[in-house]
């Protein structure tokens, strides 16, 4: 069944829940000392598999072995033990705990039975400076950013991980550098032997470090592939299960631009936490929203949405001067926002689709002219079949969908309340290959209609396909803005990077 | 010094503060006679809002404790009057029986994913039940190994009086101390209490923490029951009522987070220590009701948990 280099070998894996089939007999074989990639869709397995192999989920049928014997981890604790360990996509740590603790809770180093603190602190200390993490790691973890306690993640995966290693979409929270130390930290430990399972859905870091492809699709395995001979195409495409068509957008030239009414302007404008800076924005023009993370793009969007108090310069909408204290005035206004971290700023969780789409137009009409149930339900199934949201009844809780659907729910939320400027804060961001091209089609067809969009995307690629003008942000500030054939992802990477 | 030990400080200053007015005040209040009373007459007290401080530090709340201090009294005279138990195994009697009452609560808040407050209220309710049951009337307790228990001590220089019920109270403070922050399930409540669900994806055993802390709280509620009955002399079912809640402003006041994660055994044992000074001054001054003690203590309330709010706040700005 498996060869000697087989570290981890799944066949025949089978998961069920309550009439869903999420994995229907997947094999999977990870060596040794390899980086292997395992792709698929949203909604394709990934995740589930994951659980399977660390004990979240217990199996339904199949067989997992690791170097040759089958195991049943019942608990994370349990795979730990056997020598499998997981970094999540979401920062999987305890916010209040040390950082120390967090890097070594469940296999504290003790003396005499009680816990010895100061070897844990040197050990943990010593351990990440290995990731260039010079910090105090007596210090509670959430007093650290986002990107740092994702490292901190990344080294207690790293440092438990006996035999396998798996990273579910570690990246997401990285800047370029810190990802590349990571892959550098990956290549060290697949020289040292152990198995690592990479998840993600930037293919170019694929490709940047795996050796081999494992692809799902629907709860079934699509194939496995060695990454030097599967080219980026091929390897869409099987995820899809689809050809993906590329439609070039017609840009809007500066020329043209000029002849348009500008339908958002911001002069000079700038929050406690933004540089003064200008932006314009005109009726169906999508300016794109460039920078690193950190460089103002979502200050700038709360800025204009009223989340952040205007504290100098004017904004103009319709060339009438605006000055919001609150959001629903924005709302109330004509914009709409589909911010950046969609579980916490975007949905609410355990409410229904329904309720979810109408929250804004709701808002806007003000909460003494409710809208009618007959008149929600058809804007519910209105949005439904129009964005393609895949769900069987829109009275489902809306933290049943995935991240693609969700993210189109919010879409619709705002579509329903007819904004006149939208801004959309990383709208692709978690979300897989297929849902990713119905959204940027979306967003193209949002400002055929008329509509005016700020997009700020950390993918370039998507920028330099939809955008009609880029403004980029660097140390919340604006450091350049592109237009018409300006825009390449070279001329963008370039700003950014501080070149002319 | 270290930012997350301000809640304590601010805690142990104002015991520290309060014990100072009562002394420029009143002659005879700053002795060691009257501080080493506080721990006398809130010795029961510390030992359950102890027990409590790890439930809200798992993010929890135990409103039974009073009900198993009501039980554990009414039990142990029953034992001894009606059946002729020695005092000894009637303690450990009674003190397995806690910790298997507060095991079953919390493998019901585990398994069944149910409200803590909703379980505990049950077992609230259950105990006082089960107290009247075994015995309406108080229960006069006359054995000599009470006497000789409660009667136990040393003497210190000004009269001051270290007994047993305060020895038994700091053994326990010195127990707890040792759990919450040199043991692997200290750090395992504090997990929990910061992130369940991360915690379970850590490898923290969630089903075991969660059935070992509310078993260590009603344990400790059990314990308290002893001590208890130390100076009443008697098994009631009425006794303690409300308790649990002093327990709860306790560890609050002691600056512990009531949504769990953040907090130290040490300070509730200054929250406790705080409500006795208050209740002290009170006494010592005379014309006041003592129901002034409740009322100083509800406004001390509001002050540590804006408090709290406003760290928190700072904290995750930072």
């Amino acid at each position: 069944m498996s060869t000697d280099d087989t570290v981890l070998a799944l066949r025949g894996v089978v998961k069920t829940f309550p009439g869903v089939k999420a994995l229907n007999g997947v094999d999977f074989t990870l060596r040794k000392g390899e980086i292997h990639a395992l792709l698929g869709e949203n909604g394709a397995g990934k995740s589930t598999l994951i659980k399977v192999m660390t004990g979240v989920y217990r199996r339904n049928g199949g067989i997992i072995a690791l170097d040759g014997t089958e195991i049943h981890p019942a608990n994370t604790g349990d795979a730990q033990d056997l020598g499998i360990s997981t970094v999540y996509q979401e920062v999987n740590l305890l916010p209040n705990l040390t950082v120390a603790q967090n890097v070594f809770l469940e296999r504290e180093p003790k003396r005499f039975g009680i816990i010895d603190w100061r070897r844990m602190n040197r050990e943990a200390r010593e351990l990440l400076l290995g990731y260039d993490l010079d910090i105090d790691v007596t210090a509670p973890l959430n007093s650290y950013s986002v990107a740092v306690q994702q490292l901190i993640a990344i080294a207690r995966g790293v440092s438990m991980s006996a035999k396998v290693l798996i990273l579910d979409e570690p990246t997401a929270s990285l800047d370029a550098e810190e990802v590349a130390s990571l892959f550098n930290i990956m290549r060290d430990l697949r020289d040292r032997g152990i198995g690592i399972v990479f998840v993600t859905h930037f293919l170019d870091q694929v490709y940047a470090v795996c050796d081999r492809i494992t692809i799902l699709r629907n709860g079934t395995l699509v194939g496995e592939y060695e990454a030097a001979t599967l080219s980026q195409q091929d390897l869409v495409s099987h995820m899809l299960g689809k050809e993906l068509e590329k439609a070039v957008h017609e840009k809007v030239g500066q020329a043209e631009a000029q002849t348009r009414e500008t339908l958002f302007e911001l002069n000079q404008g700038s929050s406690d936490v933004l540089e003064p800076l200008d932006i314009s924005v005109c009726a169906g023009q999508v300016v794109g929203l460039a920078g690193l993370l950190g460089s103002g793009r979502t200050e700038l969007c709360k800025l204009v949405f009223g989340v952040d108090e205007l504290s100098q310069g004017d904004a103009k909408l319709n060339n009438q001067s605006i000055r919001f204290s609150n959001t629903r005035q924005a709302v109330v206004a004509g914009l709409g926002l589909c911010p950046e971290d969609r579980k916490k700023d975007g949905i609410l969780g355990p409410m229904s689709i329904r309720e979810n789409m109408i929250m804004a137009l709701q808002n806007k009409r003000g909460w003494w002219r409710y809208i009618p149930m007959k008149k929600q339900r058809e804007l519910a199934e209105h949005y439904v079949k129009v964005l393609k949201i895949a769900t069987s009844d829109i009275e489902k809780p809306i933290n049943q969908l995935s991240g693609g659907n969700q993210q189109k729910v919010i879409l619709a939320r705002w579509l329903a309340a007819e904004p006149k400027l939208m801004l959309l804060d990383e709208p692709t961001r978690g979300i897989d290959v297929g849902a990713h091209a119905e959204i940027i089609q979306l967003i193209r067809k949002l400002c055929d209609d008329g509509l005016g969009l700020l997009v700020a995307s950390s993918e370039l690629e998507e920028l330099v396909e939809f955008a009609d003008k880029v403004v980029v942000m660097r140390d919340r500030r604006k450091v350049a803005e592109l237009s018409g054939s300006d825009i390449s992802q070279q001329t963008i990477m370039q700003a950014i990077a501080g070149q002319s | 010094m270290n930012k997350k030990f301000l809640p304590l400080y601010v805690t142990s200053s104002l015991f520290v503060l309060l014990f100072l007015v009562g002394s420029v005040q009143f002659e005879n209040f700053g002795t060691l006679r009257v501080f080493m009373n506080l721990f006398t007459d809130n010795a029961f007290l510390i030992i359950a809002a102890i027990g409590m401080t790890f439930v809200i530090l798992s993010g929890g709340i135990d409103l039974s404790v009073g009900s198993t201090i009501a039980l554990s009294g009414v039990i142990i005279s029953v034992l001894l009057r009606d059946y002729g138990w020695h005092p000894i195994p009637a303690f450990a009697f009674v003190l397995v029986l806690g910790t298997l009452f507060g095991a079953a609560m919390g493998a019901i808040i585990h398994f069944y994913q149910l409200q803590p407050f909703i379980v505990t209220l049950a077992g609230m309710f259950f105990a006082r039940g089960l107290s009247s049951v075994v015995s309406e009337e108080s229960v006069p307790i006359t054995h000599m190994f009470y006497d000789n228990v409660a009667m136990f001590g040393f003497e210190l220089p000004g009269g001051a009086w270290l007994g047993s019920s305060t020895i038994i109270a700091l053994v326990v403070l010195g127990l707890a101390i040792w759990l919450a922050n040199f043991t692997r399930f200290g750090g395992r409540v504090y997990g929990i209490g910061g992130d369940a669900q991360s915690a379970a994806l850590m490898g923290v055993p969630i089903a075991r923490t969660t059935i070992s802390v509310y078993a260590l709280s009603s344990f400790f509620a059990a314990l308290s029951g002893i001590v208890f009955s130390f100076y009443t002399f008697s098994g009631y079912s009425l006794a303690a009522v409300g308790v649990e809640l002093d327990a709860i402003a306790a560890v609050v006041i002691g600056g512990t987070l009531l949504t769990g994660g953040y907090g130290y055994v040490v300070g509730t044992l200054f929250g406790v220590l705080i409500m006795g000074v208050v209740q002290t001054y009170i006494s010592f001054d005379g014309t006041l009701s003592s129901w002034w003690t409740k009322i100083v203590i509800g406004l001390l309330l509001f002050v540590f948990i804006a408090l709290q709010r406003y760290l928190v706040r700072r904290g995750t700005k930072a």
